[in-house]
């Protein structure tokens, strides 16, 4: 359902975030804040060996610690939780909290010690003393995907988790007619999003209630009911708190295994347990890597450079365990053309496991990398051709007048006119002016590029990569619920049902709430019922709580309209259609004398039982549940599906210069042409972007999860994992656009992963630019200085070479 | 990421600092604290016994000493990294600390750091560790009741390594005054602005009436295991331009066969070229600075 | 041990082991939990508190070592209960933050900066925060609230920020 196009009253007006009134003074509620009387400490004990076995835990030097409580391993919790689920269907690969028997990544947690301070707990692990077999061990996917390398779970009987190939359309005969065609390698390495605040839970059980109760730092759709399942309990018997703030999620807080670590150790030991990750932790063991994947492209084109088809094989290094991740390379699917018209695609989807730490779902769930490589792809054949790079995309891209439009892997995307955002992207930047400013860096001696990106952003998320992914799990829904009542005072309270890293969705649902009740936003309270008072929730995944939790607030907040002009109309004794709803009271058209106030209303609804109309429940409190728009089908049996209903786009413009001699690249000026539909709230929106683009940036040019040799992270604090700060994120202008949604109750699309999505693949765009002059390309993210100064330096002595 | 327990004392003197440092057989000073105390967060560093030194008002301070030819600044081990970085005296007789000090770290590290804790730490990317190499500043300390002093270049003996006794405390940095007409010059290359440098070069330049190089100064950092002065390149091009072919060959030439460093940030390759490019430039904006400047001060 | 700390001009009369971080004392001892662990070695910055007015790392000091500072946390920055700072106020109106968890430390950060600085530059702002880091907001809401704040610090009559003073 979509609105009629007019001025909205509140939405897109540029609002305060109400949110952020309780964060400037330090009032946040995060999962370290929580103080139960009587907590204890947990801290991990880890394996040091990328794979070996366990052969003995020795915890009595632990134990006989003042203020230990208790030592934890593997087996014991084995025996008393089920495994954590997986998506694919890997039986087995099991996944546990503590390494059983074998553990199977440097890092991974064998032991938790329990103490009455987390400094005790600490001293105690140092003192559980464990006899490890050191096992072979594999690193690199490709080596793990050949055969014959070591097996991360000799019970799989391989280290391949997914290995599926799709081909939509007339893939071979489009290759063999077209005139040119090319094939590269293109490589995401792995880094991640790495919130500030670590994950984090303190869990406590009630055994006169039967009750779990759990405060995490949570961002993780079905997180009660798979704690419940993990911990044996019936899922009435976990109750999550959903009014804990979260530090920044951007995907990987799913913290399960911490969870149920927890849950188990509150249950067994009779008081609350808290486990905060510290960053070492977090860094080797808390499972929160985002993708490390490998690309192999062909790619078929004619003369201008129009491509008629495209041959992909995506594997991705997931680790050693799997849970979510390998879904990662399925979501793709929802846009793996790009925005462009590509009529045939074959896509190999790899996912491998490795003995490196276990991955996590990663902001945009796939779609970063995939972004990357397809922009590469439109280089390479640009380059090829010897063509201009914009050009080349403009003769691609999908037209405005094409939509909605049928990509091969049987997604429609819903609206778009990508070349109207270029144009607008374009003329701020006075792009010839920017070419010419390109090239006076270089009249100086420098390096210097123009970095080009057009990618979507699949927003709204509907669970059908997993049956996608997984056949055996026919999954279809992935709802999301807003509840609104009217108390008898006439103030009216609006519900949600998950918890929030930042994207302030209260501010959203005041917003919709407000626009379609027409009363001010800030009047309408917003609050976060516990886990079993909620309606359901998939949690702010799939850049899709505008779409979804806007969408349910919406229609929550229409019936309450209904209701009240049904109240009015009987009351005045009018028929239905004389009745206006203004403002919150309503009048008869024909007589606007004749009206009953909000407060008359909700005192009726509430108290006068003998004026509501018949069959009329009493009070004020609607519901609903929003299933995804375009959902509720699953994939062909070739792959076809509709993941996602809604699809933004980015365009990105970058000028970037590199000294020569030091390889050190410095982006001069950054420009995104953003459309997202209708904008809810602008402050939102823009925050999303620039902190998207700054984990772009931290992904392309300094953030890597780097192992040596011996199976080590060598990245394994904040020392050598380098997060972008305020120097290396530059000033980026916005441009807006918007092409609304006709999926959706405003015609927004979700923003939640803009900037991300494109910002990597602008910067080797412009990197690109500035070194092919000197016969080089980089292929692979990030791009370290010191490496492209060798690069660099290597070309031009070949080129002195041979003059 | 809790330390190891340790007991903790606050000695109001040096002598009582050094009499507790002879006492225990497993202490460790703390000035500033900003590299130690992530150590013993990480349970690197993991003392029995830390001695807080950072209040001690005979170890910050900075004073000019001596006369003409040989006079010289002296600066409290205890100094912070911040009150270097704005002194006055640092700034006039000193323009390479100053020039340098806003690198190290960010403003809330050098609001605590130390000098003395930087050169005691020794990290072969240090900052003030080039600066007191290149020029040639000698280190004193106190072990017991006995003191020491050597010269910068013998400090560092290898990463994260000096010849500071474990039972001693660096208390001073001497460094020498150059006459009029200096410039400075410092250029470092890292990932973000404020990392471990993957190589840096420092140097100073004094400029005789007729523009020739009267004295140099030049320091590589971040590319061997110790900070390294280049004396003999220094010697070759004093009374010319030092133009920048002669530097890079000269420069080039003294790394040929010196041990350079290696590590997931950098090649050996990369630093061995880049510490040329960056001596290049060092020296360049330091004859360029000193023809700025007067001929007497 | 015992140490008193004055934390937002009150003073507290604390028993600690001497490797309790001052991070953990202001958080664990002293319930003000405004100021975050984000990594306790040093780097991002969210643990930032104010000694004698001078953003420091408060996860990279004992709390043994705190005595005798006026210590600033950001729970000591608004006026009163309900009630936002200029600085506070500034950082809702661009939307400086997203998840919050950087934010004391920021906001904190900003208050030191502008009371010695009165018209930072826009590099001046990104050099104060430079030791901040947030993985939400890629920082441009953040350096417009400190421009904002300056701004409107700037338009007042009077004395712009309460000077923090030693006891």
């Amino acid at each position: 359902m979509s609105a009629p196009s007019r001025k909205f009253r509140f939405v897109s007006t540029d609002r305060r975030v109400r949110e952020d009134r309780r964060f400037v003074v330090g009032k946040g509620r995060f999962a370290a804040d929580i103080a139960l009387a009587a907590t204890k400490h947990v801290a991990l004990v880890t394996c040091d060996h990328p794979a070996a076995r366990i052969l003995r835990i020795d915890k009595t030097e632990a134990l006989a610690l003042t203020g230990v409580h208790y030592v934890l391993d593997g087996r014991e919790l084995a025996g008393a939780t089920s495994p954590l689920l997986a998506g694919l269907d890997t039986p087995n690969v099991p996944r546990r909290p503590l390494a059983v028997d074998v553990a199977r990544y440097s890092g991974e947690w064998v032991a938790a010690v329990v103490a009455d301070t987390r400094a005790i707990a600490e001293d105690a692990a140092e003192l559980v003393h464990v006899d490890y077999e050191p096992l072979p061990f594999v690193l690199d996917g490709e080596e793990a995907y050949a055969p014959g390398s070591p097996l991360v779970h000799e019970a799989h009987g391989s280290n391949v988790l997914l290995d599926r190939t799709f081909v939509w359309g007339e893939v071979e005969r489009d290759f063999a007619a077209s005139p040119h065609r090319l094939a590269f390698k293109v490589k995401w390495g792995r880094s991640s999003t790495v919130p500030v605040e670590t994950f984090g839970v303190v869990a406590s059980w009630d055994p006169w209630r039967e009750m779990l109760d759990v405060y995490a730092s949570i961002q993780m759709p079905r997180f009660p009911d798979q704690v419940a399942l993990a911990l044996k309990l019936p899922g009435s018997a976990v109750r999550v708190h959903n009014d804990v703030d979260v530090g920044g999620s951007y995907g990987v807080k799913r913290g399960i295994k911490h969870t149920v670590l927890a849950g188990h150790l509150a249950r067994r030991l009779g008081f609350p347990v808290r486990l905060i990750e510290d960053r070492l932790e977090n860094m080797r063991g808390g499972d929160a890597h985002g993708p490390e994947r490998n690309f192999d492209i062909e790619v078929a084109f004619d003369d201008l450079g129009v491509i008629r088809s495209m041959k992909m094989r995506a594997l991705d290094n997931v680790g050693a365990y799997a849970g979510r991740s390998p879904f990662q390379l399925g979501k793709p699917v929802s846009a793996i053309v790009g925005p462009y018209c590509i009529k045939s695609v074959q896509y190999q989807a790899i996912a491998v496991v490795s003995n490196k730490t276990t991955q996590e779902a990663v902001r945009a769930f796939g779609q970063g990398p995939t972004n990357y490589a397809i922009e590469r792809t439109l280089e390479e054949v640009a380059w090829h051709r010897g063509l201009d790079r914009l050009e080349v995309r403009r003769r691609n891209l999908i037209r405005a007048e094409q939509f909605p439009y049928l990509i091969p892997s049987g997604t429609t995307y819903d609206s778009g006119d990508y070349h109207a955002v270029i144009d607008k992207v374009l003329a701020r930047a006075d792009y010839s002016a920017l070419v010419a400013e390109r090239d006076r860096l270089r009249g100086q001696g420098l390096l210097a590029g123009i970095g080009i990106a057009a990618c979507l952003e699949p927003s709204g998320a509907n669970s059908t990569f997993e049956p996608l992914l997984n056949p055996k799990n026919e999954t279809t829904t992935y709802s999301e619920g807003c509840r609104i009542t009217v108390d008898v005072s006439g103030a009216v309270t609006a519900n949600i049902h998950t918890v929030s890293a930042g994207q302030g969705h209260e501010t959203l649902v005041g917003t919709v709430v407000g626009e379609v009740l027409e009363i001010d936003p800030d009047r309408i309270r917003v609050v976060r019922p516990d886990s079993l008072s909620s309606l359901p929730s998939q949690s702010p995944v799939g850049s899709r709580m505008a779409i979804m939790l806007g969408g349910a607030a919406f229609h929550a907040a229409q019936k309450l309209k209904a209701r009240l002009i049904a109240i009015a109309a009987h009351d005045l004794k009018i028929p239905p259609e004389r009745a206006v709803y203004e403002n919150g009271d309503v009048f008869d058209r024909s007589a606007p004398q004749t009206r009953r106030s909000w407060i008359e209303l909700v005192t009726i609804a509430h108290r006068y039982f003998h004026r509501l109309p018949p069959d009329t429940e009493p009070g004020l409190a609607f519901s609903h549940i929003i299933q995804v728009p375009m959902g509720g089908t699953l994939p062909t049996p070739d792959g076809r599906v509709q993941i996602y209903p809604c699809f933004a786009f980015e365009f990105h413009l970058v000028l970037i210069s590199i000294d020569p001699d030091l390889g050190k690249p410095e982006i001069r000026r950054w420009l995104v042409g953003h459309d997202c539909g209708t904008v809810i709230n602008p402050k939102i929106v823009r925050g999303m972007t620039m902190g998207g683009i700054a984990h772009g940036i931290g992904a392309a040019l300094y953030e890597e999860f780097a192992y040596n040799g011996e199976g080590q992270l060598v990245a394994q604090s904040f020392m050598d994992y380098l997060l972008p700060s305020a120097h290396e994120v530059p000033e980026v202008e916005i441009v807006h656009h918007e092409t609304p949604s006709p999926h959706t109750v405003f015609g927004q699309k979700g923003s939640g992963e803009s900037g991300y999505l494109g910002a990597p693949a602008a910067i080797a765009s412009a990197v690109n630019d500035a070194i092919r002059p000197l016969g080089i390309v980089v292929s692979s993210l990030p791009i370290k200085i010191a490496q492209l100064g060798d690069m660099i330096a290597d070309a031009r002595e070949r080129i002195a070479n041979s003059e | 990421m809790k330390p190891a327990a340790f007991d903790y004392a606050r000695p109001s003197s040096l002598d009582e600092a050094c009499a507790l440092l002879a006492q225990s057989e497993d202490a460790r000073i703390i000035a500033g604290g900003q590299t130690l105390v992530p150590l013993m967060a990480m349970r690197l560093a993991r003392p029995k016994h830390l001695i807080d030194i950072a209040r001690i008002g005979d170890l910050a301070f900075i004073r000019k000493e001596g006369e003409a030819q040989g006079s010289v600044v002296m600066i409290g081990a205890a100094t912070r990294q911040c009150v270097v970085e704005r002194d006055p005296t640092v700034r006039a007789e000193l323009p390479l600390l100053a020039k340098v000090t806003p690198f190290v770290g960010h403003a809330p590290t050098r609001a605590r750091g130390t000098i003395g804790g930087s050169l005691a730490n020794a990290d072969p990317a240090a900052e003030i560790a080039l600066v007191a190499v290149t020029l040639g500043a000698t280190l004193h300390w106190r072990e017991g009741t006995s003191t020491a002093e050597v010269p910068a270049a013998d400090f560092f003996i290898g990463p994260m390594t000096t010849i500071l006794p474990p039972t001693a405390c660096l208390t001073a940095v001497r460094f020498p005054i150059w006459e009029a007409r200096i410039g400075v010059g410092f250029h470092e290359v890292n990932a973000r602005k404020s990392d471990f440098a993957f190589a840096s070069a420092a140097a100073q330049v004094a400029l005789d009436e007729n523009g020739l190089c009267r004295r140099i100064a030049l320091g590589i950092g971040a590319v061997t295991p110790v900070p390294l002065r280049l004396d003999a390149v220094a010697r070759s091009l004093v009374g010319t331009r030092a133009e920048e072919g002669d530097v890079r060959d000269a420069v080039r030439a003294a790394l040929a066969d010196v041990e350079i460093l290696t590590d997931l940030h950098a090649s050996t390759a990369y630093r061995r070229r880049v510490a040329v490019t960056l001596a290049v430039r060092a020296l360049a904006d330091a004859r360029a600075a000193a023809q700025r400047e007067p001929h007497a001060r | 041990m015992r140490v008193e700390l004055t934390v937002n001009g009150a003073i507290h009369a604390v028993d600690v082991e001497p490797r309790l971080s001052l991070l953990d004392c202001l958080r664990d001892k002293l319930l003000l939990t405004g100021a975050h662990a984000g990594c306790e070695h040093g780097v991002c910055g969210a643990c930032t508190v104010l000694i004698d007015g001078t953003p420091v790392r408060s996860c990279l000091m004992f709390a043994v070592q705190a005595d005798g500072y006026a210590i600033t946390t950001i729970e000591g920055l608004s006026p009163g209960p309900g009630e936002l700072s200029l600085i506070q106020d500034a950082f809702c109106e661009t939307h400086g933050m997203q998840c919050g968890y950087c934010t004391p430390a920021m906001i904190l950060t900003a208050h030191a900066l502008l009371a010695g600085n009165p018209t930072p530059t826009r590099a001046e702002i990104v050099e104060a925060i430079s030791g901040n880091i947030c993985r939400c907001t890629g920082y441009a809401q953040i350096v417009e609230a400190i421009a904002l704040a300056a701004e409107r610090m700037r338009g007042l009559n009077q004395p712009a920020i309460a000077p923090v003073s030693r006891p």
